[in-house]
């Protein structure tokens, strides 16, 4: 019996690791969606510019972890609010689906022009940290990496969560994803509202990018495009539009991903991960922390 | 101190106000009535900044406010109660006072007119930790009167503040709203309840169909037969 | 709704006359230009992709542009197409005709079986299920090797020009007729006022259902003519980008127009054909197009309004707009 509980406790070692690069990038994907209702598809190819980043910061100016980390949530959050100036203000008022379309767009644009301008080729990261593997107890194993993803996630949240729930610019976030026109009346500029919320979840985004470059040590200019569709899986699967939703559909999907491929079922695993979010959906239409609104005649 | 000329707003292709002149005095409580679509709101968001008019000018303490957006009129000193109350049904009571006062700086005054206002609305003081959504109808109207009054208004535009509420409760709104008005704000309210309105009025203007149609005193508009037929029931 | 003002004339009015005539005058040139080598295979390609994605796109348009439901799941059902139809062919030594029927048949049972479960769901949450749902379905193909798995699945080359031509041609009937039938004037009820259409008695679950199903039926069908051309189908073909792509040539054309969307898919394969030698540079500028285009245009080249072929002057005709 103690190999299952060894085993149980090394999935959710694995799982809570890549659960929680998966909830920093739900994050951005949730508090976007309930800003302006749109699924910025985007959203995973800004991690990979803030990976980038983390990369050139760690091999090119031998930074350390810490600066790199800042670096690129900083020029990450510029990005987004660049990106969502340029495309996707222009579009407020149209329809949701050439909102949609200009998102998609969007990653196209940040995928292929990655590769133009970066190489298709795949990047190593440093080793910025020690490779210690930790081995407490029987064939229980993780490494100093693991720790390192899930500290920073942990205080990342936490000053998400403070600043959304405290802080004058949090307030106004929520008035302004509750109802834009009220938010308005009250003197809240709710363009610059918007903005801050794509640099906060663009920053958040480069956090993760960051992350996995130092935990999987290889980064390419395509490898947004699945963490993102399964990080907004897990946004979706939370509930999205709901911060505390994210953290939890990034956590389950990290958990569902490790157990399935721990089982030794890897190459099912993405759509274990989606049959459960189907399975959710059809019970739960608005996700597991979502509220079930009916629609107004 | 609020001045509109020959006002014009349109809704893409339809003509909602059709040049619209008024007036509003340092003081003074203005009624704005009219039945169903005659543009009482438009009006009201035309002056806040939510609609931009098409022509005409629109001055408040002599400072142009065509030009000016949403947020920026608030920080003038106009503050706008909007039809169905619009509070923000997912946060607190208290969190709702506070974006009323969001463009304030100064934490004392702030807390000082928080209290002003839990003296005028009992009722929010003792639910200001609960959801605003989960307040009565009674209850949301005074949180969103509470939470205009918290950006310290010279003018407060109050749109339709009886609706869906009983006859008892409106009574006692606008006897909110006459004490408002007493200790120094001046007060633009528009009103279906015409009988209400005209009651606590210095005066009062009527629109049908974009334009004002008659205007004056509200106790001498009240008395006028045209009135009376269309608007206060015979 | 202006497109939906048709004479109802009998089929051999003066109008379709001219237009098979001109469907014929397309199909000859393509077909003769390609015999005399004045066409090399790239270009042959090329239109036979042409018309594999008009297929998709209306197929698409159908589900989100006339009926409202916004599903992403379109490779999906293109891959059950593809990998049925091939499974016909090649390994019980099927006809073409035997697999292009198989394949589309088990693509609509497919859209019949996720449909109803899923098509209760609104907006983003289709959105998303439905891509999973397309997402699951690559998967299983990917992992199971009796049909190739990772490596891809051999498939004799047997679709040609004519194959495709007409096959585009007649989906693409299908579907106008049956958007111009009670069936699809409720279809269109459903887009316009979900609450409405079921408050007029109208099964809405059922023209959910029914649209999406069709889709699927044709989307399986350009699965199985793709499959029967392009000699290997690989799982990855059929990612969720691939159904990204069949959606932006839908909104491209414009939601809600045939025409619009035959112009949006001959137009986005062209524009990648000809770009093909430059793979990276050829999405950038995809992308940006994109992104201009929703900015300026963002109900898409022809918004729901249909290309009026009254006034249309033959000369002009492009391989890409030469139906419906």
């Amino acid at each position: 019996m103690g190999s299952v509980t060894d085993f149980v406790i090394q999935q959710l070692i694995n799982g809570i690791s890549l659960g929680s690069i998966y909830a920093l990038i739900a994050l951005g994907y949730t508090m976007v969606y309930g800003i302006i209702q749109l699924i910025n598809f985007a959203h995973g190819d800004i991690m990979m510019v803030g990976a980038y980043t983390g990369w050139f910061c760690t091999t090119v100016l031998k930074l350390a972890f810490l600066p790199s980390l800042m670096i690129a949530m900083v020029l990450s959050a510029t990005l987004g609010m660049i990106i969502e100036r340029i495309a996707y203000k222009p579009l407020r008022k149209a329809s949701r689906l050439a909102a949609l379309i200009t998102a998609i767009g969007m990653s196209f644009f940040l995928e292929y022009g990655g590769i133009l301008v970066l190489t298709p080729q795949t990047r190593t990261f440093p080793a910025v940290f020690p490779q210690t593997v930790y081995n407490p107890i029987g064939e229980i194993t993780f490494k100093y990496g693991d720790i390192v993803i899930i500290l920073t996630t942990v205080i990342l949240m936490s000053l998400l969560q403070f600043t959304v729930k405290y802080t004058r610019v949090g307030k106004a976030m929520r008035a302004v994803s509750f109802d834009k026109e009220a938010a308005s009346l009250m003197g809240i500029n709710v363009n610059n509202t918007i903005s801050v919320t794509f640099a906060i979840g663009s920053s958040l985004a480069a956090a993760a990018g960051v992350l996995i470059g130092v935990y999987f040590n290889t980064i390419n200019p395509l490898m947004g495009i699945m963490p993102g569709l399964k990080a907004f899986v897990a946004a979706v699967l939370g509930g999205i539009g709901i911060i505390p939703g994210a953290m939890l559909g990034g956590l389950a999907m990290g958990l569902i991903e490790s157990f399935v491929s721990g089982i030794g079922f890897s190459t099912w695993r993405d759509a274990a991960a989606f049959f459960i979010l189907i399975i959710v959906l059809i019970v739960k239409p608005t996700g597991l922390l979502g509220k079930n609104i009916r629609e107004k005649v | 101190m609020l001045l509109l000329n020959n006002i014009h707003v349109f809704y893409g292709a339809i003509h909602a106000l059709k040049g619209i002149s008024f007036e509003v005095n340092k003081g003074e409580i203005v009624t704005l009535i009219g039945s169903n679509g005659a543009g009482k709101s438009t009006c009201l968001k035309t002056i806040s900044g939510l609609l931009r008019p098409k022509e005409g000018a629109l001055s408040f303490k002599d400072d142009d406010l065509t030009v000016v957006d949403a947020p920026q009129i608030v920080a003038r000193g106009i503050s706008h109660v909007p039809e169905g109350r619009r509070i923000f049904a997912n946060m607190s009571v208290s969190e709702n006072l506070d974006l009323g006062a969001y463009l304030r700086k100064d934490k004392e005054g702030i807390k000082e007119d928080r209290e002003e206002i839990f003296t005028l609305f009992p009722r929010l003081k003792e639910r200001r930790r609960q959801l605003a959504g989960t307040l009565s109808g009674g209850e949301q109207q005074m949180l969103a009167m509470g939470r205009a009054l918290m950006s310290k208004p010279e003018l407060l535009l109050l749109d339709e503040p009886s609706m869906g509420l009983a006859p008892i409760l409106v009574k006692q709104i606008f006897e909110i709203i006459k004490e408002i008005n007493s200790s120094g704000t001046t007060i633009l309210l528009v009103e279906q309840n015409a009988r209400m309105a005209l009651s606590i009025a210095n005066r009062a203007y009527v629109l049908e169909t974009g334009k004002i149609v008659l205007s004056g005193n509200a106790q001498e508009l009240m008395a006028t037969e045209e009135v009376r037929k269309a608007y206060l029931g015979g | 709704m202006s497109n939906m003002k048709m004479s109802k004339l009998e089929i051999f009015n003066r109008k379709n006359v001219i237009m098979l005539f001109l469907l014929l005058l397309v199909y000859g040139i393509v077909q003769l230009l390609f015999q005399n080598q004045i066409l090399n295979k790239f270009y042959m390609m090329t239109f036979i992709l042409v018309c594999i994605y008009i297929i998709l796109a209306v197929s698409q348009n159908l589900i989100t542009g006339f009926t409202g439901q916004l599903a992403i799941g379109h490779a999906g059902f293109m891959a059950i197409g593809a990998y049925m139809s091939a499974l016909v062919t090649v390994k019980l030594d099927g006809s073409l005709i035997a697999g292009l029927i198989f394949g589309s048949i088990v693509a609509a049972f497919a859209g019949i079986l996720i449909g109803i479960p899923t098509l209760r769901l609104k907006g983003d949450y289709l959105a998303i299920a439905t891509l999973g749902l397309g997402e699951i379905v690559r998967i299983i193909f990917l992992n199971t090797d009796y049909l190739g798995g990772a490596t891809g699945f051999q498939v004799p080359k047997v679709i040609n020009w004519t194959w495709a031509f007409w096959l585009m041609v007649i989906s693409v009937v299908v579907i106008k007729n049956f958007i111009n039938s009670s069936h699809g004037r409720a279809c269109i009820a459903v887009r316009e006022n979900e609450i409405a259409a079921e408050a007029m008695g109208i099964n809405t679950t059922k023209y959910k259902v029914m649209a999406f199903a069709i889709g699927a039926l044709f989307a399986g069908l350009a699965g199985a003519i793709y499959a029967n051309y392009m000699y290997v189908i690989l799982p990855g073909t059929f990612s969720f980008l691939k159904s990204f792509e069949i959606l932006v040539m839908v909104v491209l054309g414009g939601l809600g127009s045939i025409t619009g969307c035959i112009i949006g898919a001959g137009l986005m394969t062209l524009v990648s054909a000809f770009l093909a030698n430059y793979p990276e540079m050829r999405m950038v500028i995809i992308a940006v197009l994109l992104i201009l285009l929703m900015i300026y245009r963002p109900n898409g080249l022809l918004g729901n309004k249909e290309f009026k072929f009254d006034f249309l002057n033959p000369k002009k005709k492009g391989e890409e707009n030469g139906t419906a």
